[in-house]
């Protein structure tokens, strides 16, 4: 079974804040889907590549061709906050 | 005890193609373009959208990680990298995670203990972020964010901890920028951020095969700020290994003001990127006919370019390095050599040395490029062919290619125009050292009784009537005679 701590640091990567009892719900589905997994663990891959796609292995390139996107009012005429031109965030720091 | 750094890099070099990574969006300068000009629906994260890989990003990074001599994979993954920072705007970054597109190769480097390689771990490619501009404002701080980089091909090139040495560092760092130049995939301005590296280092008792903890150091945007950091955490590491103490691993940034290293906060580790293949890309598949394309497109490699001039045009290591750090350079060099030779020019050095001294200097001086020199390879080769005839002296050659860089005018033309040919012809220069030995009895008279240096002086005089055009060669020649005969007479008088 999951941890408190691992629910919460999973939690914290997904940037989620969670109740007690979401807590409590996703220590046992977390752990339910990993369970799973373990189970999956039991075939026998020797000598199998992964899997990385399902799609047949089959190269789509675009040529290095510019074209014109959206305009900037376009873009921004969703974001909550805009200022020059530039969405405007909650303060980050550098890392 | 005696230590011994251990030191990695890597490093991410935007892609010099015209358009993004996964969408048709041009690359543009950030410096120039207004802010989210350059964005589409793919680059900025729209549910929906799907992305598609350019075909030259790829075939740039195969042209990298064939001048490396990788491992090709002949079917990579895209994986995705997820973490939460408004510089990207999906919430992950496409990337190589597990199967990256090359892996082993090497990097040549010279240094001031001869020729070795350092070993190149993987290449692989990558999309750029957002730019994020921080802000102090009144109510309180926060962040602008541009999309114009989100998405622009990133080649990331990570090194083995093969490296012991800031003079290694260097050299590898210069020894890639100029490999990606020479490429053409990358323009290796790293003042404008399109060019980044990225330094581990640990530090060990010498000797000793393990590894020491590592600390990664980020924004390096100079090879001063990369060399001076390396440097400064060597220290500081053997300093907190002598005092008995443990080195963290942690993530630093230099901090080019105090020039220290600086701890970074908030750095997730790798696993808490939770990477997963991408599932909207297939594996990308490099064929042989394709690999053989882009390897019948390779030009000439930096040490390739090195050992040939030094071979060919019998360089010495110094003039080598300098002629070939950047390929115009080199190119103008051979077109110079070539034309030189019409000129009855036949030591290559020699242009060597009028490239790396005088036309050099001009040019740095006007702040240009080889590229924008305004004398053409042919017409430097044409003033060395008047200076190799005795038709002009050095120092009329120096200001005769000084008046080209100015004017754009040919060799010939000032010369002539300025009549500057020099004289070469005995009988004029016999006429000019007779006038300056009888303007100046008294200096003769020194001369003749063993002042030696007078010689030098009259010299100078017979230059000064000649206006500088007279062949110094035969100026002093034809002094020398007369003044020993004078000193000849005398003892015999």
């Amino acid at each position: 079974m999951l941890s408190r701590e691992e629910v919460l640091h999973i939690a914290y990567l997904a940037r989620l804040e969670l109740t007690e009892e979401e807590i409590e719900e996703y220590r046992k589905q977390l752990s339910a889907i990993l369970d799973y997994f373990e189970r999956l663990k039991e075939v026998d891959t020797e000598g199998i590549p992964p899997t990385a796609s399902v799609l047949p292995p089959r190269t789509v390139l675009r040529e290095d061709e510019p074209q014109q996107g959206l305009s900037r009012e376009e873009l921004l005429a969703n974001a909550p906050d805009v200022e020059d031109g530039q969405f405007r965030v909650p303060p980050v720091l550098d890392w | 005890m005696e230590y011994e750094a251990v030191i990695g890099l890597e490093v991410h070099a935007e892609l010099l193609t015209r358009s993004k990574m996964f969408c048709s969006c041009p690359v543009v300068d950030l410096t120039e373009a207004e802010p989210n000009t350059a964005v589409c629906e793919v680059c900025a994260g729209m549910p929906g959208t799907l992305p598609v890989v350019n075909r030259r990003a790829v075939e740039y990074a195969l042209r990298v990680a064939l001048a490396l001599e990788c491992h090709i994979a002949r079917e990579s993954v895209f994986a995705r990298k997820n973490y939460f920072y408004p510089d990207l705007p999906k919430g992950y970054q496409i990337s190589q995670y597990e199967l990256p597109l090359a892996t082993g190769g090497r990097l040549p480097i010279r240094t001031s203990h001869g020729e070795r390689s350092v070993r190149i771990r993987r290449v692989h490619l990558e999309e750029d972020t957002g730019k994020l501009t921080h802000v102090e404002g009144p109510e309180g701080p926060y962040s602008l964010v541009d999309l114009n980089r989100a998405g622009v091909p990133l080649l990331e090139i990570v090194s083995e901890p093969d490296m012991h040495t800031v003079e290694e560092v260097r050299a590898y760092g210069r020894g890639l920028r100029q490999l990606l130049r020479y490429l053409g995939v990358n323009t290796g301005d790293m003042q404008k951020g399109l060019l980044r590296f990225e330094a581990n280092v640990s530090v060990r008792p010498k000797g000793s095969q393990e590894l020491g903890t590592r600390v990664e150091i980020k924004n390096l945007n100079s090879f001063k700020a990369l060399e001076e950091a390396v440097a400064f955490e060597i220290r500081r590491q053997i300093r907190v290994l002598e005092a008995g103490g443990r080195i963290e691993q942690e993530t630093l940034g230099w901090d080019e003001a105090r020039r220290v290293t600086v701890s970074q906060r908030g750095k997730e580790e790798a696993h808490d990127y939770r990477y997963f293949p991408e599932p909207d890309l297939p594996p990308l598949v490099v064929d042989d006919d394709w690999l053989e394309q882009v390897r019948a497109e390779m030009p000439e490699l930096p040490w390739e370019k090195f050992r040939r001039f030094q071979e060919v045009y019998g360089l010495p290591e110094y003039e080598t390095a300098l002629l070939t750090a950047d390929r115009p350079v080199a190119d103008y060099f051979e077109v110079a050599v070539q034309a030189a030779r019409k000129h009855g020019v036949r030591e290559p050095l020699r242009v060597a040395h009028w490239m790396t001294g005088e036309l050099f200097r001009l040019l740095n001086q006007r702040g240009l490029s080889i590229e924008e020199a305004p004398v053409p390879p042919e017409e430097l080769a044409a003033l060395l062919g008047f200076l190799q005839r005795g038709d002009i002296n050095k120092n009329t050659a120096q200001r005769v290619l000084a008046e080209m860089f100015e004017t754009g005018q040919r060799a010939q033309s000032i010369i002539e125009a300025r009549g500057l040919r020099q004289v070469s012809d005995e009988s004029r220069i016999h006429q000019w050292v007779e006038e300056v030995l009888q303007a100046h009895p008294d200096e003769v008279a020194k001369y003749v009784k063993g002042k030696e240096g007078v010689a030098n002086w009259l010299f100078g005089q017979v230059m000064r009537k000649a206006r500088g055009q007279a062949n110094p060669q035969v100026v002093r020649k034809i002094l020398m005679e007369r003044l020993q005969a004078l000193r000849r007479d005398q003892a015999n008088a």
